[in-house]
Order: C-alpha cells, then sequence, then structure tokens
C-alpha cells in the first residue's frame, strides 16, 4: 500500500508538535483533543507513574537484604504499604492503560488511515479522568487513616475491617475504571467507523486488531471491576456488608467479581503487547507476517477464552471442588491460541531478512520472557501445584515475567519502533541495545531468582524471610539494581534523543503499514488526503526499498 | 476539508450519527454488565437464602413497584414518541413528549422517596437497629439482612441512573429549545411540518435517540429489578 | 466529510403503542402469577416474563428490529459474556451452599 506518500509537497501541513490552536503553552496539551498529542500526554505521565512504582520496588528489595529486622530500613507497616502502592500505581496506572493509551493512541487513527478517533473530546476526557484517579490514589496516602494496606487486590473482609485508607484508593481506581472503559469503547467504535477506504477487517494491522479485542474486554470486563469498587465503598461508608458474613455475605465472593475483571485484565495488558510485536516482526525480517488470520483469530479467541478462567486465582481458598476442576482444565485452554501466536511469530522471522534493530531485540526479549510467564502460568493453572506454589514468590516472578518482560517489553518495544515517527528524532542505536541487554539480564536475574525461591516454599508479601532465603534474595536484590540500570539507560537513551538525536527519516524501518507513509512528523489531521488501501499489510515488494542504512 | 483545518474542524467532521449510536450502545454494555454485576451478587445469595429473600420480598410495598413499574414502562413510550415525533419534524409534540418523560422520571424518584423514607423510619436502613434486630428483639437472620441491602444498593443505584437520566433528558430538551433547526434559519412553531422537516437539525435527533436508548436500558434494568426484588 | 443520515425507518406512533399495552399487560401477568403458588417455577416464569418484556424494549423501543445486524450481533455477545460470569459463578457457590 502506501501509494499515497505525501512527499515533500510545497505548502506542508504544521507537524502536530508545531501547530498553534487556540490554547498556548500547557494548555495547548492539555485541552488538545488531538490523538497523538494525548498520546504523548499518557507516555508521560505513564512514564513518571513507572519510574515510581519501579522506585517502591527498589525499596522493597533492598528491605529484603536485612535478615535481621532489629536494623532494617522500614518497618512491617511501611512493607505492606510500599507493595500495596507498588501494586496499585504498576497495574492501575502503568501496565493496565499501557499501551492502548499511548502507542495506541497516537498509532491507531495512523494505521487506520483516519484523522483522529472517533471522539476526540471523549478521548480527552479519558486522559483527564486518568490523572484525577491517579491524584485521588495518591491522595489516599496523605489522608484518612493512614497508607492502605490490602495489597492491590483489596481482598475482602481485610479490606472492609482495616482501618487503613482504603475507601479513597478504592473510589480512584473506579474512576480509573471509567478512563479504561471509554479508551475501549472509543477505539471499538474507530474501527468500526474510521477504517480508510479499502481497509477491510482483514487488512487491518494487527496492532489495530489487538486494541480492538482489548476494547471489548475494557468495555465487557471493566464495570465487573466497578461495581465490586462501589460494594467495597458501601461496605465501609454505608455498612451495606455484601461481603461481610456477619451480615450473611461471602468473602469469596468478593475475590470471584474482583477476579471476573482482573483476569480479563491481564488479557488487557498483554493483547496490545502481543499487537506490537506483530507490527515489529515482519518490518524488521522483512517478510509478510506468518499466518495472519491465525493471528487474528487467536487475538479474539484470547479475548474470549481470558474471560473463562478467572477462578484459578482462587484454588486455595475454599471454593468448592467443580468450580476448581473447571477453571483449571479452561486455564489449559488459554495456552492454544498465546502458542499460535508465538509459533506465527518464530515462523515469520525464519529465513527472514533479518536486520539487528532495538525494536528487533526487545521484540525477540518479549517473546522469550513471555514464553517463560506463560509457561509457568500453565503450572500455576494445575491444581495440585498451585497449593504448593500458591501466594509463594513463583507466582510474584511469574506475572513479572508475564506483565513486566510481556507488556512493559512489548511497550519498550514499540517506543523504540515508533519513536521517529512520534518524534522525528532518531536515538542512539548502540546505546538503545545496551540498555536492552542490562535490563534484559537484570530481569532474569531478578525474577528467575524469585521464581526458585518461590519452588522453595518464599511467601509473597512477607516483611522477613528466613536464613534459607537469603542468599537468593540477596541475589535478586542485586539483579534490581542491574535492571534498575537498564531501565535508566533506556529512559536516558531516548530523552537525549530528543535533544541530540538525528532528525529520522520518514520510514526508517521500511515499515508498511500506513503510519510510514507520511512525511516526516504527522500533521493535525494526519492525512491531507484519506489514503486508499489497496493491498494487505506487510506486503513487501521483491525488492525491499529500506530508507536509508 | 479545507487545507487550514482548525482543531475545532476535526470536530466537526465527526457528526457520524452511526458511530455515535455505536459507541451509546457499547455504553450500554458497561451499563449492563455493571447491574450484571450486582445481578451475579443476586443470584449468589439467592440460591444461599431462598426463603428470606422470598420472605423480603413479600414484605416490601408490592402496589409502589407496580406505580413505579408502569410509570417507567410509560415514560420508555413518551420517549420513543419523542423521537419518532422529531423524525418527522413535529418538534412541539417531541418537545412534550421528552418533557413527560422527564415528568416521569420525577414521579418515580418521588415514590422512591416515600417507600425508603418509610423504611427509614422502621429503622429499616444498612446498619439499623430494624434491619439488625427483630421486632421481638431477636437478632435477624444474616439472610433477611442480605435482602434488604441488596435492596438498597440495587434500587439506589438504579435511582442514580433515573437521576441521570432525567438529566440527560433535561439536556437534550435544552438543545432542542436552542437550536432546533440548522444555523441560521429561525422557524416559528406554527410553520408546516415540511419546512420544519427539511430544517431538521439532524445532531438533536441522534441525541436524542442516544439519549433515548439510555432511558430504555434503565428501564429494562427496572423490568428485571421489579419482580427479584418485589414479586419473588 | 459526508453526512451519513441513517435511514429512518418510520413506524409511526401505533406500533410503540401497542407494545405499550403489552408491557403494562406482562406486568400485571407477571404480578398476577407471583401470588400463585407454584412452588420452583415462581422464579423463572418472572425471569422469563421478564425477558420477553425486556426482548420488547429492545425490538421495537430502542429500534434493534431495524438497526443493521452487528448491533444485535454486538448485544448477544454481551449477553453470553454476562451468562458466563454468572454461570462459572455458580459452579463455586452451588456446589459450596448445598453440599
Amino acid at each position: 500500500m502506501a501509494s499515497h506518500a505525501m512527499t515533500g509537497a510545497s505548502h506542508r501541513e504544521p507537524n502536530y508538535l508545531e501547530y498553534k490552536g487556540k490554547h498556548t503553552g500547557i494548555l495547548a496539551w492539555i485541552l488538545s483533543t488531538d490523538h497523538k498529542r494525548i498520546g504523548i500526554m499518557y507516555l508521560v505521565v505513564l512514564t513518571a507513574f513507572f519510574l515510581l512504582g519501579v522506585t517502591l520496588g527498589f525499596f522493597m528489595r533492598l528491605e529484603q537484604l536485612y535478615l535481621d529486622k532489629s536494623v532494617s530500613l522500614m518497618t512491617a507497616a511501611t512493607y505492606n504499604a510500599i507493595f500495596t502502592l507498588h501494586g496499585v500505581t504498576m497495574i492501575f496506572l502503568v501496565v493496565v492503560p499501557g499501551i492502548p493509551a499511548t502507542l495506541g493512541n497516537f498509532m491507531l487513527p495512523l494505521m487506520l488511515g483516519a484523522k483522529d478517533v472517533s471522539f476526540p473530546r471523549l478521548n480527552l476526557l479519558s486522559w483527564w479522568l486518568y490523572v484525577v484517579g491517579a491524584l485521588i490514589i495518591f491522595a489516599s496516602l496523605f489522608s484518612g487513616g493512614g497508607l492502605p494496606d490490602a495489597g492491590w487486590t483489596f481482598y475482602a473482609p481485610y479490606s472492609v475491617r482495616t482501618a487503613t485508607n482504603i475507601p479513597l484508593a478504592v473510589f480512584g481506581v473506579f474512576i480509573l475504571g471509567f478512563s479504561s472503559i471509554l479508551t475501549g469503547l472509543n477505539f471499538v467504535t474507530t474501527m468500526h467507523r474510521m477504517r480508510a477506504p479499502g481497509m477491510s477487517w482483514f487488512r487491518m494491522p494487527l496492532f489495530c486488531w489487538s486494541l480492538y479485542a482489548t476494547g471489548w474486554i475494557q468495555v465487557l470486563a471493566t464495570p465487573i471491576l466497578g461495581i465490586t469498587m462501589l460494594l467495597v465503598f458501601a461496605e465501609r461508608l454505608l455498612n451495606i456488608g455484601i461481603f461481610d458474613p456477619s451480615l450473611g455475605g461471602d468473602p469469596i465472593l468478593y475475590q470471584h467479581l474482583f477476579w471476573i475483571y482482573s483476569h480479563p485484565a491481564v488479557y488487557i495488558m498483554i493483547l496490545p503487547g502481543m499487537g506490537v510485536i506483530s507490527e515489529i516482526l515482519p518490518t524488521f525480517s522483512r517478510r509478510t507476517i506468518f499466518g495472519y488470520k491465525a493471528i487474528t483469530y487467536s487475538t479474539l479467541a484470547i479475548a474470549l477464552a481470558g474471560s473463562l478462567v478467572w477462578g484459578h486465582h482462587m484454588f486455595t481458598t475454599g471454593q468448592s471442588w467443580y468450580a476448581n476442576f473447571v477453571f483449571s482444565l479452561l486455564t489449559f485452554l488459554v495456552g492454544i491460541p498465546t502458542a499460535i501466536k508465538v509459533f506465527n511469530w518464530v515462523a515469520t522471522l525464519y529465513k527472514g531478512s533479518i536486520r539487528i534493530e532495538a525494536p528487533l531485540l526487545y521484540a525477540v526479549g518479549f517473546i522469550f520472557l513471555f514464553s517463560i510467564g506463560g509457561f509457568t502460568g500453565i503450572m500455576l493453572g494445575i491444581l495440585n501445584v498451585d497449593i504448593h506454589l500458591h501466594d509463594t514468590y513463583f507466582v510474584v516472578a511469574h506475572f513479572h515475567y508475564v506483565v513486566f518482560g510481556g507488556t512493559m517489553m512489548a511497550l519498550f518495544a514499540g517506543i523504540h519502533y515508533w519513536w521517529p515517527k512520534m518524534t522525528g528524532k532518531m536515538y542512539n542505536k548502540k546505546w538503545a541495545i545496551s540498555g536492552w541487554a542490562v535490563m534484559f539480564i537484570g530481569f532474569n536475574l531478578l525474577y528467575f531468582t524469585m521464581f526458585i525461591m518461590g519452588y522453595e516454599g518464599m511467601p509473597r508479601r512477607y516483611y522477613g524471610h528466613l536464613e534459607q532465603f537469603h542468599q537468593a534474595h540477596r541475589i535478586a536484590t542485586y539483579g534490581s539494581w542491574v535492571l534498575i540500570t537498564g531501565i535508566l539507560m533506556m529512559v536516558a537513551t531516548l530523552i537525549s534523543s530528543l535533544r541530540n538525536g538525528e532528525p529520522a527519516a520518514d520510514n526508517p524501518w521500511g515499515g508498511s503499514t500506513l503510519e510510514w507513509s507520511i512525511a516526516g512528523l504527522p500533521p493535525l489531521l494526519n492525512f491531507d488526503e484519506i489514503p486508499e488501501v489497496t493491498e494487505d499489510p506487510y506486503t513487501y515488494n521483491p525488492e525491499p526499498e529500506v530508507a536509508h542504512e | 476539508m479545507s487545507s487550514h483545518a482548525s482543531s475545532h474542524d476535526a470536530h466537526e467532521i465527526h457528526s457520524d450519527f452511526e458511530g455515535a449510536k455505536i459507541a451509546m450502545w457499547l455504553f450500554l454494555f458497561t451499563e449492563l454488565l455493571l447491574f450484571g454485576g450486582l445481578f451475579i451478587v443476586y443470584a449468589v445469595y439467592r440460591s444461599k437464602f431462598p426463603a428470606e429473600f422470598a420472605a423480603g420480598s413479600f414484605a416490601l410495598d408490592r402496589v409502589l413497584g407496580v406505580i413505579n413499574t408502569a410509570v417507567l414502562l410509560t415514560s420508555s413510550l413518551t420517549v420513543v414518541l419523542g423521537i419518532e415525533a422529531l423524525q418527522r419534524g413535529k418538534t412541539l409534540l417531541a418537545k412534550w413528549m421528552v418533557g413527560l418523560t422527564v415528568i416521569a422520571a420525577g414521579i418515580f424518584m418521588v415514590n422512591k422517596y416515600f417507600e425508603w423514607s418509610h423504611k427509614f423510619h422502621l429503622g429499616l436502613y444498612p446498619g439499623g437497629d430494624g434491619m439488625l434486630n427483630l421486632p421481638e428483639g431477636m437478632l435477624r437472620s444474616g439472610g433477611e439482612i442480605m435482602f434488604y441491602n441488596l435492596y438498597y444498593f440495587m434500587t439506589g443505584l438504579h435511582g442514580v441512573h433515573v437521576l441521570v437520566g432525567m438529566g440527560l433528558l433535561i439536556g437534550v430538551l435544552y438543545f432542542m429549545n436552542k437550536r432546533p433547526y440548522k444555523r441560521g434559519v429561525t422557524v416559528a412553531d406554527d410553520a408546516s411540518d415540511e419546512f420544519k422537516l427539511a430544517n431538521l437539525n439532524p445532531r438533536n435527533v441522534s441525541k436524542l435517540e442516544n439519549v433515548g436508548l439510555y432511558w430504555h436500558l434503565v428501564d429494562v434494568i427496572w423490568i428485571f429489578l421489579f419482580p427479584l426484588i418485589y414479586l419473588i | 466529510m459526508e453526512h451519513h443520515d441513517t435511514e429512518h425507518h418510520s413506524v409511526g406512533y401505533g406500533p410503540y403503542v401497542i407494545v405499550w399495552v403489552a408491557l403494562i399487560g406482562l406486568t400485571g401477568l407477571t404480578v398476577a402469577v407471583a401470588g400463585i403458588d407454584i412452588g420452583m417455577w415462581t422464579v423463572p416464569l418472572a425471569l422469563a416474563i421478564a425477558t420477553v418484556k425486556t426482548v420488547l424494549v429492545l425490538m421495537y423501543f430502542m429500534h434493534l428490529k431495524y438497526e443493521p445486524f452487528i448491533f444485535t450481533a454486538m448485544i448477544v455477545m454481551c449477553i453470553i459474556t454476562f451468562a458466563i460470569f454468572l454461570g462459572l459463578t455458580f459452579f463455586d457457590t452451588l456446589p459450596r451452599y448445598n453440599p
């Protein structure tokens, strides 16, 4: 496709960064309804939250250097508050909005050949709700009866009994849910209504498909979290004891409702990441994606199957044996569409003209780490194994491999891939690759050690540990320092490229999707002329026309 | 598109009414599942305490429930008649119908107020004395308390949605009064229907249709709440 | 872009009034049968009547009958999702509450 490359016309529209609207300064950003500016705003705020979450994690690891708690850094109560805030920040503020809000916002209309999303003002509202929800959560730290300490899951009955400031935190999560719903709704409508002429559903880039499935999960699952949070809120403030056994309630029902949302939420996190990977691999191996339709259908299948398995978080709660059996079986089924994707990605690379660049390395890192996360997930889905591993560091390691090694690595991959189109600058390749390598080593040092510790019985969320785990804890903490070094290298490389980077070519990687057909940075309305799509995505000519080498 | 498009124009191009309708339906799905979570809670506890729930619903004021059901169903009729009228350019009739819908919503809330205040008077509110203890001084069973807690939460949340719906309907009424026709065209109320139809502002039709959808959803939820809470 | 006016399938005021009469009638019916002791069928019957009422509202008041198929497909998906959530929860609670 890309037949409508808008090359250096005499009257170039100002690009989206130069564009002057009716507001100036910071208002030109926080009141902008341009999907690209909103995407960048999400990226900035999200990076700040990510670094905050990293800092909290750093302190958790530091605390575990101390076997003798009489001389350690913090009290047990502080440790509880820190892991709660780490979880809430990372899950609700970073990983769930993550890729759709940042890269999705920026890229979706560009990839569809549209001028914006369907509802630009609603899009801005999503961002505002996101910021307000975050502020409410942080306000909960400085008000009420103390730092929330219930963990990011807010399990009843503890969350309704503890004196700490749960209601405000829960309300913040409720607001964030709204933000997520509005983004999903906006994206789904956009894909139904605003695809460029000629772009049939099966000519949509796979990143868009992944956002489509994600949007549906956001619309259908998030309200269940909303009502759950409202019920906790009502229980705290209005004495409506839905989960209180003394009033006839059942605390396990809380966990059902919570995971009915939060397990599909795992797929809100990972599906867009898989979409990013499906964009990057064809570009850097200069082959069409292997099994376009298989990947599409597996995306939808994951979205569906992901809604069927929440009970595997509850094998040890005393839920009925039938439920354990059914949820365990269904959990194994999710492995099938995921494996289909992995095979297709690897097959795409096979015999491709591979060009090693930072985005590709992040993408390959994703496949490796996510596969480990996926396999250990299957292990945890086995009933008897889960009895042994439940609530140990094994679970912590598993979901960090999936969420950090999966979603965040995919986000980093996407940022490195689209950075030239988003900023017009090219980062330093050597530094970008070194950052990736350091991060990859630190990651495995930190989290693989946790697998071993968890397997040997180290429980999660414990303030202290037995001496037999001390050596492993030290290794993990050292790993966390390496990992953080890698993250800082990546952030520094990207930021310094804004100032010192070479101007990027229009299509530095030779990508074939529509966003690369725009000359330079996209103008306010993206396309002077809505492009007409005549081919499938990822169609490469026999002689690849790589822009510059 | 003109070559120098302001960001305001960026919105103007998006008068995609079909898209607005899709988005409205998606939003309704979130509402359905918000209440869906509550229906799951209700179903689980009903299966746990069937006798207590049956007794609880028997003790509620069924007549008030029936009246409110009829009021909401009628308001659903008026809003759909309003849409039909607006599509035909009969704006005055449409305004009347939307106004009637607002009034019906008001009646519903007033009824609700009397129903709740009577119970509060008896101490039958979450955490209240009449809720936790029977008149004879014995503790109420968990099942009975659960029924009343759910009764308050479900009808309360539905009531909030009725209030939001009222607000939206009043908003549409405002737009219908403010600019019933295309920009720059002023029309007397007694102009011919054909003239009005030709100058109809499609935005208002779209707005009213979507608010109507929301209002019907509030009705649909009540259609289920009514038997679950008052009848069985 | 184009002003894409969807066709308004005008059905007149009459059918809406008929649907309304049916809805009121069904409300009367559900109140009436709730007074009769039919044992375990009380709940299913009440829910069945509510479902019929909902279908009427969806098809006529919410214009589903006149919309493209995609809307119906979306609603069916939404209902299936809800059914899954409800059904799988019962795999736990039913055996646990009635051992």
